[in-house]
């Protein structure tokens, strides 16, 4: 079964990304592409006392979002969101096990709230005061797929507009040492019904074999793509940022993968 | 929406192992909560606890799946043979077109949580024996479900803080609408850990005594862990029970605590109605979220009195279960279904003088009764909501 959406905005942050607007000459000529560690800039729309609170993965994806609301007239306060990351707030988690191994087990109440895995949504719903609905998603490597196929089937399913939000930040040791998250990603994908402008996705699941998986085709980027798992998003990012038509395979889970044919601009 | 059939589902909590355990304790008023330890964690209060999981061995080749999450998983699999009827299924859709959709809050996080005790005292590097994507990690619980059963379909975790497992049931209704499976396992499994047991108490809603919602001196929650169950197909001969509709919404309000008027539960409730396509009158009874704690409670009932008024009876079975947090809707998704099956309204347990600034009408005493849709509430935080409405099979 084939599900048809439209992309109308993109945020993006990541190694050497800047955001989409600078980014997508990049990924459009990787060659000029130059690895850097991921700058994370202030989100605006947080107040001042939640951007104190808020963790590395809140921060990102709100400006992603933002990003990718920029050029739209679409309302956020009454904008559905999916918001997918592999691992939440690391380092909240971090802070959070240390505590819990002392003998006094000194908790503190902001850590364990924003210790929830939907704490990025529940601040960007918070911030555009908006009561839309929303989901976050969890699926270890495939999550950026995961989220894409969420929100297209709920774009699908409603015919109103639905923000996709892939974000995953690197634990801080010794949890690194387990789960080895490179830097930060975060991409934000706008999709719109069918019939609304923007550039056309046809997206189905495939049973499928890892050996289908469309890489960066530039070793600096293949390795982003590889060490992080919303950047699994690349490939179909470097589509998006030509102007052809493109067949994108994205990783999945074991035995799956999500096929994502991008139309020409 | 189409109806969605609800073939099977089953539940595991301080109630007991399966359907007919949960039914008994329902019916007879009795709790599964005691005051209890639980692992390192000795803070007094009164917890529901899943007999048997220290008990459970995963086979072989799922070792390093071993946690807390993933036994209470296992012990649901086994319950009612759940996971003999998702064979069925498989058997009969293809394994490709079955997707497993759960919800948890923790995680397996409790095997990190006892790693941090040990770890290396030069390096500080955490035990070899800590197998984190297959434990910890969020999706976790998913991928055991999803390898344990042989199925291939999409899989992932819903993770919403206290709302996770009841919002899987929109999430498979819309898979399955759109074609991208024909069956789906969804519901939750939460499992007692430090980070639940020490940040509730930090945030001060632990109440010391047995929790008692909708009381006037109600004073927290109890918590509980459980994993639920339920398998949906597109089409069924004889279904438990249908999904008639679910509501989905935000309170854009705070990250702990709910909008003070409840808008964003009632936006919940109301496109839950407009889904099912049913009026607020044609609900019988409804599964209250219902946590005992102060806030909370008179939330739900601003919320629940703006949709439906005084008249519908209601009841929170937290008091039997405990606040089993990201398994909270899966459980109450099952107690619901029960109540359809079997026509009876579970009694809320432990008031002993309702709040009379509440106005819906808790159920203090079961009642017996047919019913033909209950509805059930689930609120987390972060300010996510979601409210499900279930229609009796015949």
């Amino acid at each position: 079964m084939m599900l048809h959406v439209k992309v109308s905005g993109i945020g993006l942050l990541g190694p050497g990304l800047a955001g989409w607007a600078g980014g997508r000459a990049l990924l459009q000529a990787p060659q000029l592409w130059q690895a850097a560690a991921t700058v994370v800039p202030a989100p605006n729309r947080l107040p001042a006392t939640e951007r104190r609170r808020a963790g590395l993965v809140v921060k990102a994806s709100i400006v992603v979002a933002d990003e990718s609301l920029a050029g739209s007239d679409l309302d956020p306060s009454s904008l559905a969101t999916v918001f997918s990351s592999s691992t939440g707030d690391p380092s909240n988690c971090h802070l959070l096990c240390e505590a819990l191994a002392a003998p006094e087990r000194l908790v503190s109440p902001t850590r364990f709230t924003n210790s929830v895995h939907n704490a990025p949504a529940g601040y960007w719903h918070i911030a555009a005061q908006s009561r839309a609905a929303s989901t976050s998603l969890a699926a270890f490597d495939a999550s950026f797929a995961a989220g894409l196929l969420e929100a297209a089937v709920q774009c699908t399913a409603t015919g109103e507009p639905v923000l996709l939000v892939a974000c995953d930040v690197p634990y801080p040791e010794p949890l690194h040492a387990v789960r080895p998250v490179a830097d930060v990603f975060a991409v934000a994908l706008l999709l719109c019904p069918a019939a609304a402008g923007g550039r056309g996705l046809s997206l189905q699941t495939l049973p499928s074999a890892s050996s289908l998986t469309t890489h960066c085709g530039y070793p600096g980027l293949e390795a982003v793509r590889r060490g992080i798992p919303a950047a699994r998003a690349l490939p179909l990012l470097q589509a998006l940022a030509g102007s052809s038509a493109a067949d994108v395979v994205i990783e999945g889970l074991s035995d799956m993968a999500l096929q994502v044919q991008v139309a020409a601009s | 929406m189409r109806p969605l059939a609800v073939v099977h589902y089953t539940v595991v909590s301080a109630l007991g192992h399966g359907r007919a355990a949960t039914l008994a304790a329902l019916q007879a008023g009795r709790t599964g909560l005691a005051r209890q330890d639980f692992e390192t964690a000795t803070l007094g209060s009164w917890l529901g606890v899943v007999a048997g999981a220290d008990e459970v061995v995963l086979k072989s080749e799922f070792a390093e799946h071993d946690c807390r999450n993933n036994r209470l998983a296992e012990l649901a699999l086994r319950a009612d043979d759940f996971g003999g009827r998702v064979q069925r299924a498989a058997q009969r859709w293809g394994s490709a077109r079955v997707g497993v959709f759960l919800g948890t809050s923790t995680s397996g996080i409790l095997q990190t949580e006892i790693a941090y005790r040990h770890r290396d005292a030069t390096t500080g590097a955490l035990p070899r024996s800590l197998h984190y994507a297959t434990t910890h990690n969020s999706y976790s619980v998913a991928g055991y479900v999803r390898a344990a059963l042989g199925l291939q379909g999409p899989a992932y975790v819903v993770s919403t803080a206290c709302s996770s497992s009841a919002k899987v049931f929109a999430a498979a209704q819309r898979m399955i609408d759109a074609g991208i499976v024909d069956a789906a396992v969804v519901g939750g499994v939460d499992s007692l850990c430090m980070t639940t047991l020490h940040g509730f108490k930090s945030l001060e809603l632990v109440s010391d005594e047995i929790c008692r919602p909708w009381d006037a001196t109600r004073s927290g929650l109890s918590l509980g862990e459980a994993a639920a169950f339920a398998l949906v197909e597109r089409d069924a001969e004889a279904p438990r029970a249908w999904l008639l509709g679910a509501g989905e919404s935000s309170d854009g309000h705070h990250m702990s605590s709910p909008h003070p008027e409840g808008a964003g539960a009632a936006a919940a409730m109301r496109a839950a109605l407009a889904q099912a396509g049913l009026q607020p009158a044609d609900i019988d009874h409804l599964n209250l979220h219902g946590t005992g704690t102060p806030g909370n409670d008179a939330a739900e009932d601003k919320a629940v009195v703006a949709v439906f008024g005084t008249a519908l009876p209601c009841s929170s079975t937290k008091g039997y279960t405990g606040h089993t947090l990201g398994a909270a809707g899966g459980v109450e998704a099952a107690v619901a279904m029960l109540a359809l099956q079997h026509g009876f309204m579970p009694a809320g347990l432990n008031v002993q003088t309702p709040d009379p600034a509440l106005h819906t009408l808790y159920l203090r005493e079961p009642r017996e009764q047919r019913l033909r849709a209950v509805a059930s509430n689930s609120f987390g935080f972060g300010g996510s909501n979601a409210s499900l409405i279930f229609g009796a099979a015949s």
